[in-house]
């Protein structure tokens, strides 16, 4: 069969397109590295290797651990946004547009205010109290979305995700109001931001998304299914609540991750796997593959507008991706009303 | 014995949509499924391939319904749905691979060496093999009906459950349909139960019938022992034979 799986050489294409834009998101910034500086710098990183040169302290403690976290709440947030999309059959599922980034954010700036942490971990009780709020987001979310439309028709999901979204993020402002000094700057919860990554940061990340997203990984033959419709794929013989399961408790384990380390980053997850089905079709199979090196490119080049466009000025990152995003979201949307379908 | 149900009762939201229906079907069988609309035709239906919980044994192919897993299920019994539609722009080839879900075995899946064959196979059967790679999205009603039950074929079922597979499709496309499904029934090992509301096509293609009304079964057997002109009366109020043969004089002139 054509076309099944992602191929040998568009899994080089993809390693080689990000490895470029890395270094190209490394080399560039406030300050201006040449490529072969930046080289010598990460040859240090290497073993017996013996890297210096002028710019050794900006790449390797500034510019290296930031990319790296762009580049993995990218690849987590894209992906997680191709699985939501499949398993409730809606190209507007995100987790900006559903609401569930903001319930993250919720719980995250929770921790932080009532002081929850775990022994041994710094980022710990943050992460967890995102995750959970994120879970519980979700859940809400399609409870009130299934009382209302069995369907669960696109429309009704989004517009319930929307007033969810606005109600959190009120909820939120009041937390920050009331909060002093201690909880970051609204724009970080509200917009994002990546300006205080470092490795032990991209280290959890990384780990988050070896074990959600391969667990999404392993679940693509049943979101083809799902794609059809639940009942559809019950028909074929998939375990529809365990998928279902699966993916949910995936999904907000990454997007509470993502967004205890950089805040709320918006239409990541939507607008990349968009764009990549016009380029490799909606099979799960290479859909994912692909939002994974996708959603990590597109969100390293919006960091990278986001740093320089304006610099000295820092743009909040969700800024970047918003503007996008909300040219995307409209355009699918139209479409699907040109096609006639909601569901 | 394919497919038996047994004093199978089904309830929605607290009220009784079945009540208490039994009906048995053997190799080389179509059974057809007729009544009013909100006779319970469609939930009878759903009960049978376990969409929705039902009381009461229902048996596939000798083993209880409810002890198969999903995919021993699925590999006995395929359902095509009346508005089977994706929402994403699969190609044909793919919607068709989807019928091999329950017979992949291995990480992710990879092992099915009976897969491709058998594909090819059903895109032949459903005659879209020219249009494997078109999106699904792209296809007239009728291929996209065709398309799925080209997926259905794929699972190798045992048993099929048809919903009202050619409502929404004109006359050619409803004869190619239902001339697919009766070729396929009269192979060795297989059956079909189909929910229609065209009693027509009920009587031309059937060769057993359910009469359902509110709920209870009216009458169960062969087509001609079910659908007498007394039982249709009394089910829908109304000469029914009397109005069918009404409605198609007019053909003799033509």
């Amino acid at each position: 069969m054509r076309n099944r799986r992602f191929r040998w050489w568009e899994y080089l294409l993809c390693v080689l397109v990000l490895t470029g834009v890395l270094l190209l998101c490394i080399c560039v910034g406030s300050v201006n590295v040449p490529l072969t500086d930046t080289l010598s710098a990460l040859r240090s990183l290497l073993p017996g290797g013996a890297g210096t040169g002028r710019y050794a302290a900006i790449i390797l403690s500034v510019r290296l651990p930031r990319v790296l976290c762009v580049a993995l709440v990218g690849a987590a947030l894209s992906l997680s946004g191709a699985a939501m999309q499949g398993l409730l059959r809606n190209p507007l599922a995100d987790g900006s547009t559903l609401g569930v980034s903001s319930g993250a954010s919720l719980g995250a700036a929770l921790a932080i205010l009532l002081g929850i942490s775990l022994p041994g971990f710094p980022l710990g009780g943050t992460a967890v109290m995102a995750m959970v709020f994120a879970m519980l987001s979700l859940l809400l979310l399609l409870s009130l979305a299934w009382a209302m439309d069995r369907s669960l028709a696109t429309h009704t999901i989004i517009l319930i995700g929307v007033i969810f979204s606005m109600f959190v993020s009120s909820l939120l402002s009041l937390l920050i109001t009331f909060s002093g000094e201690k909880l970051r700057t609204i724009t970080f919860w509200t917009m994002g931001s990546m300006a205080s990554s470092g490795y032990p940061q991209a280290a959890l990340l990384l780990g988050a998304l070896v074990v959600f997203g391969g667990a999404m990984l392993g679940q693509t033959r049943a979101l083809n299914a799902f794609a059809l419709g639940e009942d559809q794929a019950l028909h074929l013989g998939v375990s529809v609540r365990r998928v279902k399961l699966t993916v949910m408790v995936s999904v907000s384990c990454l997007i509470g991750v993502c967004v205890s380390i950089g805040g709320c980053i918006g239409f990541v997850g939507l607008a990349t796997p968009h764009i990549l089905r016009m380029l490799v079709g909606p099979n799960h199979a290479r859909l994912l593959p692909a939002s994974l090196f996708g959603g990590a490119v597109f969100l390293l080049l919006c960091d990278l507008l986001a740093r320089t466009a304006f610099a000295p000025l820092e743009l909040p990152i969700g800024v970047v991706t918003s503007i996008i995003g909300a040219f995307v979201f409209v355009g699918v949307f139209f479409r699907q009303r040109k096609a006639g379908g909601g569901a | 014995m394919m497919l038996r149900a047994e004093h199978v009762s089904v309830g929605l939201g607290g009220k009784r949509i079945v009540e208490d229906v039994s009906f048995t079907v053997r190799e080389g069988e179509w059974l057809m499924l007729v009544g009013p609309n909100g006779a319970g035709k469609s939930t009878l239906l759903g009960a049978v391939s376990r969409a929705l919980p039902f009381t009461g044994e229902v048996e596939l192919c000798g083993r209880p319904l409810r002890s198969l897993s999903g995919s021993e299920l699925a590999r006995r019994m395929g359902v095509l749905c009346q508005h089977a539609t994706s929402t994403y722009a699969f190609t044909v080839e793919e919607v068709v691979s989807m019928g091999r879900y329950a017979h992949q075995r291995g990480l992710l899946g990879r092992s099915d060496p009976e897969g491709a064959a058998r594909v090819e196979e059903a895109l032949a059967a459903v005659g879209l093999a020219e249009k494997r790679h078109q999106s699904v999205l792209t296809l007239s009603g009728g291929e996209r009906q065709r398309a799925f039950l080209g997926q259905v074929l794929c699972q190798q079922p045992a048993v099929l459950l048809l919903d009202e597979p050619a409502n929404h499709l004109d006359l050619v496309y409803q004869k190619q349909l239902f001339e697919l499904v009766d070729a396929w029934r009269r192979k060795p090992g297989r059956a079909v139960v189909s929910v229609v509301h065209d009693l027509s096509l009920a009587r031309r293609w059937g060769t057993h019938a359910l009469l359902l009304h509110q709920g209870r079964s009216e009458g169960f057997g062969t087509v001609r022992e079910v659908l007498t002109r007394d039982a249709m009366a009394r089910v829908w109020q109304m000469d029914v034979a009397g109005w069918m043969l009404e409605t198609l004089e007019g053909w003799r002139e033509v």
